[in-house]
């Protein structure tokens, strides 16, 4: 049999029909994750064509792009401020009761933000495919899972079939070799990742993150990395599982236990890309050479090395970008003043991630003029931070400490950033208005985000670690 | 869904890259959970002067004079990128686009736009060059068609591109089908795919 990619093996085992030139493929869909933005619509065409949640076994539900991070929105019985939101929240409240699918509500311990939960309750395992109306799914891929977003009507679609009709996409291998030096983290290498590729250079690919440096990360790291696989326009990432992979997994509520469990890593130990398999690409990048990177544009593409410079010169899309930043050609990044400084989301909302940060702020305030938010990816994220007493040391130092959820990646919640301000943010979009309207993101590691907050200015975060 | 055939119609050129999904739809804007009162949200960032405001911005393409009524959009490489909601769709259907021109899209803000109605067409960047320039002059009086039957795109003074679509897109749209119908037409295929699949991964069942 011909050498086979990871993401070949995974996709032929969920195709129901095969793609034509004229039809896509109909493929299976292990898992469905939603939540209260992007499935409101997709219930009512359900409701609208009398059509039951196809697979309830199959679909979970939470809460959390739009939920308040405020505890007494949350646990003190005042009602959520937000009316936009209040009624999001009410709305899949009724819809997983009317349709049976099960909510991982408001007031649960196990809330969080969709792409957190997933691993940390063994939802997510290799070789399933994963969907969820979000483009972050493409988190999951660090499992060697096929993960990635969908929009609403294809939401309804699964909910109604448990298939998804599909393109296949081409393959792309991502080799990262060497070893990350200290101090640069996961973040800085997808970010190094996505200035090499351009944000729309994956289009149309599944990467496949693989090498030294790769196989080096723990899967929190490799979560970081899998999240902004969409930021390089690719449809999905994925890191084939390993031992670090099955020892994450192990004993998680969801997943299988004794001998399903053998079972099942027998099949995962199947998965990684047979050798010689052919890529249709290859990117190769020398993870040694890398350095802490910061953006300094309005997409993540638009990024360079903390010790680096904003280009000098550049096309209209150049010039708009530095235009809404409030930047100038050829300046340099490092001591560029910082009013807002926010850690979370599910691309750095993890409790290595907030480890990271303490580790900065331990001992030290917030600048005068700088507000941090700090916001875990979940309530168990939460719970195991406050239990090491990192809280204490981010109230300490001035940083407003929250419930779990997306808050300030998105700005939809009210946690939004005042316009013409600057927000050093580990989330992982930088758009125009993407965290209020007029705000300006530069997306960068939890580290450095850290730096910046004590500082308040673009700081290396090395040189507070020394 | 509504059909679509062919369509004669104003055009708003947008030619610029990377109009990512927040640009067509900032998510203040996007509150509803129903599909419509999108589209007074549509492009918000760059449409109204003050934030969160309604005042128009003169300079803003829709609302530049000749340019009431557009029905078709003209964009720039990677036209919806970003995130994969929907909103920017549907926000955009709301205001009346049934037809969005482009180099390149984000596959995923493709797939929803043929979903809800509306013709993704990609041509040349410098044929929508051309295109752009010929509105511009007159945008009122240069009214773009867009031709699914015939798969053409053409302007008054005798521009004609060919329109290039999948046979299965070019159908949904021409039918307006929804694609929940098309994919139940394959049930017995999903259901032998359950059963064989439940006894060889039982895990996943847990
Ligand atoms: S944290 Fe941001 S990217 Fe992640 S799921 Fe929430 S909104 Fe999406």
């Amino acid at each position: 049999m011909t050498a086979r990619t990871m993401f070949e093996k995974v996709w032929s085992a969920h195709e129901v029909v095969q793609e034509t030139a004229d039809t896509p493929a109909v493929l299976y869909i292990d898992l469905h994750l939603t939540h209260e933005v992007t499935s409101p619509q997709a219930f009512s065409v359900l409701r609208a064509g009398g059509l039951p949640v196809r697979r309830l076994d199959r679909t979970v539900a939470t809460l959390d792009h739009s939920t308040p991070t405020d505890r007494e929105q949350i646990f003190g019985g005042v009602p959520i401020k937000l009316e936009s939101a209040r009624k999001q929240v009410e709305q899949l409240e009724r819809n997983a009761a009317e349709f049976g699918v099960e909510l991982i509500g408001l007031r649960s311990d196990k809330r969080g933000i969709v792409h957190i939960i997933g691993p940390e309750l063994g939802l997510t395992q290799p070789g399933k495919t994963i969907v969820c109306g979000d483009s972050h799914t493409s988190t999951h891929g660090a499992f060697g899972a096929l993960a990635f977003g969908i929009g609403t009507t294809e939401v309804g679609h699964v909910l109604a079939t448990q298939c998804l009709l599909q393109r296949k996409p081409r393959t792309c291998a991502v080799t990262v070799n060497g070893r990350l030096p200290a101090g640069v983290t996961a973040k800085d290498l997808v970010l190094a990742i996505i200035g090499r590729m351009g944000v729309s250079g994956g289009t149309g690919h599944v990467l496949e993150y693989r090498g030294e440096a790769i196989r080096a990360l723990s899967m929190e790291e490799r979560m970081t990395v899998c999240n902004m696989s969409i930021e390089a326009g690719a449809r999905a990432g994925m890191v084939a599982p390993d031992e670090t992979t099955y020892a994450y997994l192990k004993g998680r509520p969801r997943v299988p236990q004794g001998e399903a469990w053998d079972r099942a890593l027998a099949e995962w130990r199947q998965l990684p890309s047979d050798p010689g398999a052919a890529f249709d690409r290859e990117v190769v990048l020398d993870a040694s050479t890398l350095e802490p990177m910061i953006t300094w544009g309005t997409n993540p593409g638009m990024v360079a090395p903390l010790s680096g410079h904003i280009p000098s010169s550049g096309d209209d899309v150049f010039r708009k970008a530095l235009d809404y930043m409030g930047f100038e050609p050829g300046e340099p990044l490092a001591g560029k003043k910082v009013d807002v400084v926010f850690v979370g989301s599910c691309t750095n909302g993890r409790l290595n991630d907030l480890r990271e940060v303490a580790r900065i702020l331990r001992g030290r305030r917030v600048a005068r003029g700088v507000t941090m938010l700090i916001v875990p990816g979940s309530q168990q994220v939460k719970r195991e931070a406050e239990a090491e007493g990192l809280d204490q040391v981010f109230k300490s130092a001035g940083a407003d400490w929250r419930e779990s959820g997306c808050s300030m990646c998105l700005g939809m919640n009210g946690d939004t950033v005042q316009a013409g301000k600057y927000s050093v943010s580990t989330s992982n979009r930088n758009f125009e208005g993407r965290q209020g309207k007029g705000a300006r993101t530069l997306l960068a590691s939890p580290a450095t985000a850290a730096a910046a907050a004590v500082t308040g200015f673009i700081t290396d975060p090395r040189e507070l670690l020394s | 869904m509504r059909k679509f055939t062919t369509l004669t119609a104003v055009a708003a050129p947008l030619v610029r890259a990377n109009v990512d999904t927040d640009a067509i739809i900032p998510s203040r804007e996007m509150k509803a959970v129903s599909k419509t009162g999108l589209a007074e949200g549509l492009f918000a960032g760059w449409r109204y002067i003050e934030i969160g405001g309604r005042e128009p911005n003169p300079e803003f393409v829709l609302n530049r004079p000749g340019y009431a009524g557009a029905r078709i959009l003209l964009g720039g490489e990677n036209f919806g990128c970003g995130s994969s909601r929907e909103h920017a769709v549907w926000a955009l259907a709301e205001y009346g686009f049934r037809a969005v021109i482009a180099p390149s899209f984000s596959p995923i803000f493709y797939g929803n736009c043929v979903r809800n109605g509306i013709v993704p067409v990609k041509l040349p960047a410098q044929a929508i060059a051309l295109l752009a320039a010929a509105v511009e002059r007159d945008p009122a009086a240069t009214p773009l068609t867009v031709d699914l039957v015939a798969r053409k795109v053409g302007a008054p003074d005798g521009q004609s591109y060919d329109l290039p679509i999948e046979a299965e897109a070019r159908e949904m749209l021409l039918e307006g089908l929804d694609g929940i119908d098309l994919t139940l037409k394959q049930r017995a295929a999903i259901e032998d795919f359950h059963a064989r699949d439940r006894a060889e991964r039982p895990w996943i069942y847990l």
